[in-house]
């Protein structure tokens, strides 16, 4: 459905979606931020969690990982779209070429962004590939189907272990992580740079990339646990991927969704303090105008309920993880649409009001790109190694339940002797 | 009467007993030629007597070349070729636009500096798609770790090595 969409909106152009004069950004460029935003999570996990050196992120990272390349994928989708000519979307790169000629303009936020995501998904799939050798590697000398041993043996590229590898390996994930830790706070930062260097009201403001930031982590957690706790019940992966690891992701998410609603907050209080009246007009319009259904949701999903998991209980509960993980990814595609909605619609002039109704097409697009998403992670789930195996194995003699018991045997035995 | 083998294969199942079997058979002047493990194993590269790895170098160099020709580009089409008044927002001098081409700098650079690095590594340590496995015993990967002693010039004999990897507490020791 969503390609056949894609389709007819590239055959006949972005006037199919709800979009209008003065509503000129709306589901496209939400679902782009919602994307973007929730890709972040995986990067976080792999690259700012290995540097701080927290072992429970290692039965988590490779997934989460493989979802943030699939997000990106899904995030990247539209603003091609939007250009509406996608087939000239080579003209946002720096080439030479017969137009005067004319390049491209490095001052612009839009062209930031072109060179952050497309770096930002290119070395996340790197650093993804790199780390999945070995596993592959792994899988390679496990394998009896000769078909399978061929794809494998392509895959793991010859890798042999040899200790000087594993030291290179080291010191590269290290490397990359700390290389990809300042890529992923960039990206979300220029994301939110197209709104902040901009001199619309509700979008005009320094707050916008740490807050941004810390949404896109909010909503990527929530999108991580979507996705592995119906992946570790499918899997049988309950001894990896445990009610420990489930309660740390929930830590997270009360701490993001904390700085959101503080965010939140700010916002309105500058708004009111400015004195400007555009800028006080485009928050009260956010709270109680014709959209304020969707602000109501995203305080409600995002700031409110998040809380809830101060209560342990809550926070070791599967169902209720699975739940709220929902609500939080509601929640953050409401706020991404109230920003950017919200603040165009109703502009400068009153007579240029207007309201947003989306059409089929901007509808049908998201739901394809759902489709795609789940889709991909299905068939990473179906045919990659899920969990870092080799990275693992490494923490196994200190944290393995069974080795712990079998060290402690042994201690016993010591004292007997 | 068999043939004389070439290589002595010492197989070891506990990563903390092979660290102390390579030094062990180090101390004694057995030359080793690699360990193959399923994980990185600390303390083993510095056992062997390996120094740390500079292979982030590699990173800083291309981290360096990515920022300059970043740049190099941004001031040639910005700037030199056909300045352009955007906004309200000429494009005067590098220095004066200098702000808004920092995320373009930073991107290249980290473009450059992760992409290198990564091909780098590839390269010195032979992986390319298709390349055969080059592990010794498939076991390695899984969950043993396999010690590759060479027999020709070593000091010690052939049987006083196999002894000494017994002793260390390797489970078997096969040969090619």
């Amino acid at each position: 459905m969503g390609v056949g969409l894609i389709a007819y909106l590239i055959g006949t152009g972005v006037g199919v979606w709800g979009l209008n004069r003065t509503v000129n950004w709306a589901w496209d460029i939400t679902n782009f931020v919602w994307w973007v935003g929730i890709g972040h999570a995986g990067t976080l996990i792999s690259a700012i969690l290995l540097l701080f050196r927290q072992r429970w992120r290692m039965s988590i990272n490779r997934s989460a990982e493989a979802m943030t390349i699939f997000a990106v994928i899904c995030a990247g989708m539209f603003p091609l779209m939007h250009m509406g000519r996608i087939w000239v979307a080579y003209w946002t790169l720096p080439l030479p070429n017969t137009f005067g000629p004319l390049w491209v303009n490095f001052n612009s936020p839009l062209l930031w962004d072109v060179f952050a995501i497309s770096t930002y998904f290119s070395v996340s799939l790197g650093f993804w590939y790199t780390g999945l050798i070995p596993d592959f590697a792994t899988v390679r000398d496990r394998q009896t189907i000769p078909f399978m041993k061929i794809i494998y043996r392509i895959t793991s590229m010859g890798w042999k272990g040899g200790v000087k590898d594993w030291q290179r390996f080291e010191e590269v994930s290290l490397v990359l992580a700390g290389l990809s830790t300042p890529l992923v706070l960039s990206v979300h930062s220029v994301v939110s740079f197209d709104f902040a260097t901009s001199v619309i009201p509700g979008w005009h403001t320094t707050i916008f990339p740490p807050y941004f930031v810390a949404g896109a982590i909010f909503s990527g957690f929530a999108m991580v646990l979507t996705l592995l706790l119906v992946m570790r019940k499918v899997l049988h992966l309950e001894d990896y991927i445990t009610i420990y690891h489930v309660e740390n992701m929930n830590k997270i998410i009360i701490v993001t969704g904390s700085i959101v609603g503080v965010a939140y907050i700010t916002e309105l209080f500058i708004s009111w303090y400015s004195g400007v009246m555009y800028e006080q007009y485009a928050f009260i319009n956010r709270a109680t105008g014709p959209l304020a259904w969707s602000y109501w949701i995203m305080m409600s999903c995002n700031v409110i309920s998040p809380q809830l998991f101060w209560i342990k209980k809550l926070r070791t509960n599967l169902v209720f993880t699975f739940f709220m993980s929902l609500v939080v990814n509601v929640g953050m595609w409401f706020e991404r649409f109230v920003i950017i909605v919200t603040s165009l619609h109703r502009d400068f002039l009153p007579s240029a009001w207007t309201m947003f109704y989306p059409t089929y097409v901007d509808i049908g697009i998201f739901i394809g790109t759902l489709g795609i998403f789940f889709t991909l992670f299905l068939l990473f789930s179906r045919t990659f190694p899920v969990i870092a195996i080799a990275e693992l194995k490494s923490i196994l003699k200190i944290s393995g339940e069974a080795q712990k018991k079998q060290q402690a045997e042994k201690a016993v035995e010591h004292s007997i002797h | 009467m068999e043939t004389p083998s070439k290589t002595l294969y010492g197989v070891y199942t506990d990563p903390d007993e092979t660290v102390a079997a390579v030094r062990a058979l180090r101390r004694d002047g057995v030359r080793i030629r690699e360990v193959y493990c399923p994980f990185p194993v600390h303390g083993l590269d510095e056992a062997m007597g390996y120094k740390p790895t500079n292979i982030s170098v590699s990173a800083f160099v291309f981290g360096a070349t990515g920022c300059s020709l970043a740049a190099l580009m941004i001031w040639y089409m910005n700037i030199h070729d056909w300045p352009m008044n955007i906004g309200g927002k000429p494009s005067f001098s590098f220095a004066e636009n200098f702000p808004a081409f920092v995320p373009v700098l930073f991107e290249s650079t980290v473009l450059l500096a992760a992409h290198g690095m990564i091909a780098t590594f590839y390269f010195v340590t032979k992986l390319f798609p298709g390349f055969p496995p080059r592990n010794p015993d498939k076991r390695s990967t899984d969950d043993r770790f396999v010690m590759e002693i060479e027999l020709a010039d070593q000091s010690l004999s052939e049987k006083e090595i196999e002894e000494l990897l017994q002793k260390t507490g390797a489970t078997e020791i096969n040969r090619a």
